[in-house]
């Protein structure tokens, strides 16, 4: 197999009391969901013609999906570059992706205002292979699909199948999800192409499925140390130190080199000067740029003594980087006309909830039901 | 004979298809639903509908020609089978003391029943001699009649407002019915003359609901004159633009621009001329090329030349226009809360499992606290 890792099962009962919390949360959002599907996006949201994208597919579905691409952003590392040593992180990271896609999905279907059309994607007859949309839904829909496949060998472990047949499966799930999120997150960046004039110019640029692209591995990264030292702490588990330590190199790399592409792409397209000039915008865009440019210089100044907290810190603060980059892109810095305004409403921030919670959820019982964490070693 | 000038049975001379038909301009000119049209059918073929008693004053008769002349279908003879016409001068075939007794007859039959309608100004100047039937004033006719009717219909400006004949120096008193008759319902029908429409559907709606329909400050009747022809001009757009015939045959006029500045009085009258229109072929004086004389306006109407240019109500063309942007979408106090409380949480949570994760090197097989369960 491609990893020869060992991993366990947690051990604990299933309905701890932060289970029942997120169950609170899930069962909110049932409620708010039966509002939104039979009485429209109009009752629950604050979406307008102008703001039809809100907080559902900047948070749920960009950001979604890129907090689940740390198993894409591993293996990289461990396919591509041969850094086999990644190996542990690699099942959590892809559970995580895996939730993390597959609520993206389901964001989508909320999102979509006649949701009853969803089944025309199925229909080849239907598809417009043009957009950039459709690429993004295929590939994600695909990827999702592939992550739970690449997950198998956990539940095989556990009911017993046999795990060389199954293998072979996980062997073309591995290569597929390389290539479809290197498409579809950069999709992501590419739809706002489309956006020139009513997206700020400090973001909108042509290099923009790059900056997605990129962020996202980094975000990957950020979110496998995240998810690892948490889970080491939650299960009381032993920490990845090292392993983490080694991650977080890759980390600055990205941080470092992402910052000089923005600043390189203003400077040669003479827009510069809008990063002082844009009042809000400018604002956001230091924001934007201070969250990637600390993580990345402490991570880099600290990495001789890097200790768990400090890189659970400074991975958050990347998480928050990759999602305010994102949140720049599809809302803040996104202008539909000055007449318009978008803020959540309740209850559209309690779906999300929601949905974050649901994947907590998740995760709690599988890591306790299938082989996912890796192995103590003895 | 019987009074009734043409027999009531409603299907005899027209299919069933132009009865319904009419029915429903009529229900569209009153402004009503179409489901309306089922109660009219049933008023009109209802045993007991009220009869009218029409009543000639002063006037020329224009307002019963353009009620004979209405072509849509067969106006002139449905006007007959719809309502039950017992007394109509113009149009009746008796003549002299036979037709007054077929007044005093039906007045006597009916009596609190019967809509009256009056066409014609009632001269009051020197006793009211000035108009008499029969060797009866206008006055006193109008005075015994409408004591009897249950409802009267001034038909016309003259019947209205006191039409031409009351234009300075009024030398013989005509007045409205309004001037003589104080304590019964009167419904206006100004005009000159009023659309045909606006006489049935005003008579239908009495004799289908049995009460008067809501009227303005003039007593006509909402569903017709509620508008001002100014907003529902074909031609308001070139009165926006500023495009003016100013004589009659130059270019402008030729080109079918507003006919304001030729004394269109459109501005200050209420009718729906512009969209019920005349002649069933969608005509009407403004679309001809005639400013409106403002015929349905007391004190505009004859009394303001044709040529005199009226101040427009509104000066400023619309009161504002709608905005090209308008302001959209919302931020609630509930959604801030929830979605700073959102960060927050995410915030403070990722405080607390910092705080708990070890600020040191730890040994390989440290790990953290163990879970609580």
């Amino acid at each position: 197999m491609l990893e020869d890792t060992r991993y366990e099962v947690v051990k604990g009962r299933i309905f701890t009391k932060t289970f029942m919390i997120f169950t609170f949360f899930v069962a909110l959002m049932v409620i708010l969901l039966g509002i939104r599907f039979f009485k429209g996006l109009g009752a629950v949201t604050n979406l307008s013609d102008g703001y039809p994208w809100g907080i559902w597919i900047a948070y749920d579905v960009v950001v979604g999906s890129a907090l689940g691409c740390g198993g894409y952003a591993l293996a990289i590392l461990i396919y591509i570059l041969n850094k086999k040593e990644f190996s542990p992180l690699m099942r959590s990271a892809l559970l995580t992706g895996a939730l993390g896609y597959t609520m993206a999905g389901f964001s989508v279907i909320i999102d979509l205002g006649r949701y009853w059309n969803t089944y025309g994607f199925f229909v080849p007859s239907r598809w417009n292979p043009s957009s950039v949309l459709f690429e993004v839904a295929v590939c994600i829909m695909a990827y999702t699909l592939v992550i739970w496949v690449e997950l198998t060998p956990a539940v095989a472990e556990r009911t017993g199948w046999d795990r060389r047949k199954v293998e072979k499966v996980v062997m073309i799930a591995a290569v597929l999800g390389l290539i479809l999120p290197t498409l579809h997150q950069s999709s992501l960046g590419s739809i706002h192409l489309i956006s020139l004039g009513k997206l700020h110019p400090l973001w909108h640029s042509g290099f923009l499925p790059l900056y997605f692209l990129s962020s996202v591995i980094l975000m990957g990264y950020a979110v496998t140390s995240a998810e690892s030292l948490l889970s080491s702490m939650y299960f009381g588990r032993p920490y990845e130190t090292p392993l983490l330590k080694k991650l977080t190199t890759y980390m600055v790399y990205i941080g470092f080199a992402w910052i000089l592409m923005r600043f390189l792409e203003l400077l040669l397209w003479g827009k510069l000067p809008l990063v002082f000039k844009s009042g809000l915008y400018s604002v956001m865009f230091w924001i934007e740029i201070a969250l990637f440019l600390v993580p990345s210089y402490m991570l880099w100044k600290l990495r001789g003594e890097l200790t768990p907290r400090k890189i659970f810190v400074y991975s958050i603060i990347y998480l928050f980087a990759g999602a305010l980059y994102r949140f720049n892109v599809y809302l803040i810095g996104w202008n539909p006309g000055d007449n318009w305004v978008y803020f959540p409403s309740f209850m559209e921030t309690l779906i999300t909830l929601g949905i974050i919670s649901f994947e907590f959820l998740i995760y709690l019982a599988f890591v306790k039901t299938f082989p996912v964490l890796p192995a103590k070693e003895v | 004979m019987n009074g009734r000038f043409i027999v009531d049975g409603v299907h005899e001379g027209m299919s069933r298809r132009d009865f319904l038909k009419l029915l429903t301009i009529a229900t569209a000119t009153m402004g009503l639903p179409v489901s309306f049209v089922k109660k009219l059918e049933a008023a009109i073929k209802a045993p007991d509908r009220p009869p009218v008693i029409w009543l000639h004053f002063q006037e020329c008769t224009g307002c019963t020609e353009s009620l004979l002349r209405a072509t849509n279908p067969d106006l002139a003879k449905l006007i007959f089978d719809l309502i039950s016409l017992d007394y109509h001068e113009t149009i009746m075939a008796a003549a002299g003391n036979q037709a007054e007794a077929v007044l005093t007859h039906m007045m006597e039959k009916n009596a609190g029943k019967f809509i009256c309608v009056v066409e014609g100004s009632i001269p009051l100047k020197d006793g009211g001699i000035y108009c008499q039937i029969g060797g009866k004033r206008a006055v006193d006719i109008l005075r015994e009649v409408s004591e009897k009717a249950a409802a009267i219909v001034a038909i016309g400006n003259c019947a209205s407002f006191g039409g031409v004949q009351s234009v300075d120096p009024n030398p013989t008193g005509a007045s409205g019915v309004l001037d003589v008759v104080k304590d019964k319902p009167v419904i206006n029908v100004p005009g000159c003359p009023p659309n045909p429409y606006n006489i049935l559907a005003t008579l239908l709606y009495y004799l289908t609901f049995r009460k008067v329909p809501e009227l303005d400050k003039y007593n006509r009747p909402k569903f017709a004159y509620g508008r001002r022809i100014h907003d529902h001009c074909p031609r308001r757009a070139h009165f926006d633009a500023g495009r003016f015939a100013r004589e009659y045959g130059d270019e402008g006029h030729r080109s079918g621009w507003c006919l304001y500045q030729l004394g269109c009085k459109g501005p200050v009258t209420y009718a729906n001329c512009p969209t019920t229109q005349f002649n069933d072929i969608g005509v009407w004086p403004i679309g001809i090329g005639h400013p409106c004389v403002g015929c349905t306006e007391p004190g505009v109407g004859f009394h303001l030349p044709v040529r005199f240019r009226v101040k427009p109500q509104e000066v400023v063309p619309p009161e504002e226009y709608p905005p090209i942007k308008t302001r959209e979408g919302k931020v609630t106090v509930a959604g801030v809360a929830a979605a700073s409380a959102a960060l927050g949480a995410a915030l403070g949570a990722a405080g607390v499992a910092a705080s708990k994760l070890p600020d040191k090197e730890v040994e390989k097989h440290g790990g953290g606290k163990a879970e609580k369960s």
